[in-house]
């Protein structure tokens, strides 16, 4: 759409050009004709570059604009880059005959010299530079997490001895956030998740006529695992992700900068109550996920394998123990101290740009969902070990 | 219609005899039900370097948005040359909005992306230019504020005053009719702020663009201005217009004097005072 005026408003002006002719003494006179607007079509520097080397011997450059329209930065860009090209080619720029608002403009920028060494030369490592480069890097962002990791535990040792400072305020709101806020979420997916198992396993146990232990199943399943795992997936997507663009965004706006001036450690002042408020919240949120869950299996069970309310019931309490209910409770205290440090961990460690804050969340969201996994599994073997 | 096209400099002739470029009638400025300015009247003519002026909270930074079209007055009109922008259809608003360059306070470069790409977006949707006339209009437009070389520098790498200094040659990409500075001092030394006031003038006088300039900075005021309002925090409105260094000498409400003579007159008049 927005081409179409430009297209009208061209034909019926003169289009850019110019001619080089040789006057005498190694004068070369370019004459400007036409429109010189940034709507396009303007002849290059490159152009004149090529005619320069017909010409025998120049030594000055010099202008004609008696023919020259109205004009715009697009004439100043190419006299720029004409300059320029004079310059390399010693020749002597004559800027006495352009118009009197293009020499003011061109003398204007080059007042400011470049500064030395600011212009960046591109480079393009090779390959095996560039493995080199990404494990340095990763080395790095596993010293950095460890350092994170040590300023957290210390944190919480000022915790211990009263001396960490952050608004109770802050911490309430957090837990809010963090807590009540995100049953519904975790309502829809516990019960549904708990629905799922006990289709999957309703399927297979009806062969045998052992729908009985639909409940077992989706109990011991439901407390021992998904409760935990799928609200922590839910969480590092909800509220790891969130801390991180809030903390990153902090960042950006040397937020975080003024507190640590203001003497107030960022770790204690945001990092700990966060992590305080999930540590918290997510045992409660898993064992709202796990009752539900269960709720969501006896559903199927009731349902669709006809079983009465009060076998299911009693079913689920024979099957599923307190240790497997405590289990799934821990590790979800572990889980939820994960979120809360990769979360805050990728948004303290933002760059300084929109894009820089998206990364940080993805990041943090990403970097969770692994540790949350690797944790899960080795718990997985532990307890096997154990014998729990 | 793409009419960047900078005609010969206008500046020439008694000022008040130019064609008028932005005008503004009966302008109300609210957020909500709480009025910050009522009845505005005023005419920017082209090739003016206009000042807002006023004590802080007055609204001049809300004036502006609704002169550039970001936020809709409560009531009133704003009219470029003959066209209302409040009344245009969302097409015609863009077109219009496209022929401003605006510098905002805080600079608002993209920050993901190098000074020579924050120039070379509006370029590269704009204009038809190849990538490589893109490029030396971008670098010509930094250098011309002082830039050169920092073509592939981020934001967040360069200082405040650069910082301001891209967001100029930002909004001088597509050489705009009109250009609007959000306190274009603020932040910067006394000679970089002074060689920013040097651009303003230049820009006018060379590219014979009209200038709507927001500040309270005195220096800059008397150096660049030379038509201006005054708007007033307790009446609500301006209390005086004109050029701001007859206002300082010859302006009869003191309120104004005051705060142009950097409150060295001792104010003594009461709020309500009649608008000259």
């Amino acid at each position: 759409m927005a081409q179409q005026p430009r297209t009208e408003g061209r034909s019926s002006e003169p289009a850019p050009g110019f001619t080089l002719s040789q006057a005498e003494g190694g004068t070369l006179v370019l004459r400007l004709s036409g429109e010189w607007k940034l709507t396009g079509g303007l002849p290059t520097p490159g152009a004149v570059e090529k005619q320069f080397d017909l010409s025998t011997q120049p030594r000055r450059l010099t202008f004609d604009t008696t023919e020259l329209g109205s004009w715009d930065s697009g004439l100043l860009a190419f006299l720029a880059g004409l300059q320029e090209l004079c310059r390399t080619r010693k020749l002597e720029f004559d800027t006495a005959n352009l118009p009197e608002g293009a020499r003011r403009l061109l003398k204007l920028a080059g007042t400011v010299p470049e500064r030395a060494g600011a212009r960046r030369t591109e480079s393009r490592p090779s390959f095996l530079a560039l493995v080199g480069l990404e494990s340095i890097a990763l080395w790095q962002s596993l010293g950095q997490m460890l350092q994170f990791l040590g300023e957290a535990v210390e944190s919480f040792g000022r915790l211990a001895i009263g001396r960490a400072r952050f608004r109770r305020s802050d911490l309430v709101d957090i837990m809010f956030d963090c807590g009540a806020a995100a049953l519904p979420i975790v309502t829809l997916i516990s019960f549904l998740v708990g629905l799922i198992l006990a289709f999957v396993g309703a399927i297979q146990l009806t062969q045998f006529g052992a729908q009985i232990y639909v409940a077992d199943l989706v109990g011991i399943a439901m407390a021992r695992e998904m409760g935990a795992l799928m609200t922590a997936i839910i969480m590092s997507g909800r509220t790891g992700a969130a801390f991180a663009a809030q903390l990153g965004t902090m960042q950006v706006n040397e937020e975080i900068d003024a507190l640590t001036t203001f003497g107030l450690s960022p770790m204690d002042f945001l990092v700990l109550p966060r992590m305080i408020a999930l540590i918290l919240m997510m045992p409660l949120l898993v064992i709202y996920a796990d009752l539900l869950g269960i709720l969501g299996g006896a559903l199927v069970g009731i349902g669709m394998l006809k079983l009465s309310v009060a076998e299911y019931v009693n079913a689920t309490i024979n099957g599923v123990s307190l240790t497997d209910f405590s289990v799934g409770i821990f590790k979800s205290s572990i889980f939820g101290i994960l979120v809360a440090i990769c979360g805050c961990m990728r948004g303290i460690q933002c760059g300084r740009s929109a894009s820089a804050v998206g990364l940080a969340a993805t990041s943090a969201v990403v970097t969770a969902i692994v540790f949350i996994i690797v944790t899960d599994g080795v718990f997985a073997v532990l307890t096997n070990a154990l014998g729990i | 219609m793409n009419d960047t096209a900078l005609a010969p400099a206008p500046q020439s002739g008694d000022p008040a005899l130019r064609k008028p470029h932005v005008t503004v009638k009966n302008l109300d400025m609210a957020y909500g039900d709480f009025v910050i300015q009522h009845d505005l009247n005023f005419t920017i003519r082209h090739g003016d370097i206009f000042i807002i002026m006023g004590p802080s909270g007055c609204g001049k930074s809300t004036l502006l948005k609704h002169l550039v079209g970001l936020k809709p007055p409560a009531r009133g009109e704003v009219v470029y040359d003959d066209r209302n922008f409040w009344q245009a259809d969302p097409e015609e608003q863009q077109r219009l909005m496209r022929r401003f360059g605006i510098l905002y306070q805080s600079s608002a470069l993209w920050s993901s992306m190098t000074l020579a790409e924050n120039v070379a977006l509006p370029l590269g949707e704009f204009t038809d230019l190849s990538p490589a006339e893109i490029e030396g209009v971008a670098s010509l437009k930094l250098a011309l504020v002082g830039l050169a070389g920092f073509e592939d520098f981020y934001p967040s790498e360069i200082s405040g005053g650069m910082r301001k200094r891209a967001g100029l040659a930002r909004a001088m990409a597509l050489d705009p009719e009109i250009l609007f500075f959000d306190e274009p001092s603020a932040g910067l030394d006394p000679i970089s702020s002074r060689l920013l006031d040097d651009l303003i003038l230049e820009l006018r006088d060379s590219l014979g663009a009209t200038i709507a300039v927001v500040t309270h900075e005195l220096a800059s005021i008397f150096a660049i201005g030379d038509n201006s309002i005054f708007l007033d925090t307790e009446s609500k409105t301006m209390i005086a217009q004109g050029d701001p260094r007859k206002l300082r000498d010859e302006c009869p409400d003191p309120r104004v004097r005051n705060f142009l003579l950097r409150g060295g007159l001792e104010a003594t008049a009461h709020p309500g005072a009649p608008a000259p």
